[in-house]
């Protein structure tokens, strides 16, 4: 079971700014989480839809699509920050 | 002495500069930054992801002190709703010399833009709200400092 956390309008499209989830074991990196998590509903797909417009932290260190998945308690994703 | 905080009341300048002057510290650069406000701009909602936040403002501000052997960093930003002219972000840092106290504020201020996990939301007069997109400007600034 991990914690997926969404923010800006990534949760807007979802509809919620947290759910947990159960990663099947063919889902080894946060581009397949990204994928999985893409058909749970049409707001998923169209969060998702282009993953040139996200960025994704794992356990809070920002990470690239290609990193793994398997045991981290924590995944994230968001739109590039504006702070400041 | 790093200190870092994430806040919705704004803060006190005065104060802040106050707790980096200290013996030993030969100057003090802080940045402020403040809700512009044009194009009909009404207010600006600061989302964020306060585990993160937290964790990201400390590492940043930890690696100006150990990079430009500052004395003491102060990091603060405002979430919440802001409104034109209103101050969102202070960044203070106190060096033995100028030169690192200077150069120390200006990375901070560009990592924090592009590393710090903070998201604006605009709502115009016109009652249109959006997310601000991160600009290109803004990641060519931070890399300067890699």
């Amino acid at each position: 079971m991990a914690t997926i956390l969404y923010f800006a309008w990534v949760r807007d499209a979802v509809g919620k700014g947290e759910e947990v989830v159960d990663i099947p074991d063919h889902v080894a990196t946060v581009g397949d989480l990204a994928a999985f998590l893409s058909a749970r509903s049409e707001g998923h797909a169209r969060a998702f839809a282009d993953l040139e417009r996200l960025r994704a932290a794992v356990d809070l260190a920002m990470v690239g699509f290609d990193a793994s998945v398997v045991g981290t308690r924590e995944i994230a994703f968001f739109p590039p920050v504006t702070g400041g | 002495m790093i200190r870092v905080r994430v806040e919705q009341a704004d803060f006190d300048v005065g104060a802040e500069t106050d707790r980096l002057t200290f013996a030993g510290v030969g100057g003090i650069a802080t940045f402020i930054g403040v809700v512009r406000g044009n194009g009909g701009l009404v207010s600006l909602t600061l989302d964020h992801y306060p585990a993160m936040t937290e964790q990201t403002l400390h590492d940043l501000a930890g690696q100006a002190a150990t990079r430009w052997g500052l004395a003491a960093v102060t990091v603060i930003h405002r979430v919440g709703t802001l409104h034109p002219g209103e101050r969102i972000v202070f960044v203070g840092t106190a060096s033995v010399h100028r030169a690192t106290a200077l150069e120390a504020c200006a990375y901070l201020i560009d990592r924090l833009k592009t590393d710090a996990p903070f998201w604006k939301r605009e709502t115009f007069t016109d009652g249109r709200a959006d997310w601000v997109e991160a600009r290109e400007a803004d990641d060519n600034a931070a890399a300067r400092w890699s």
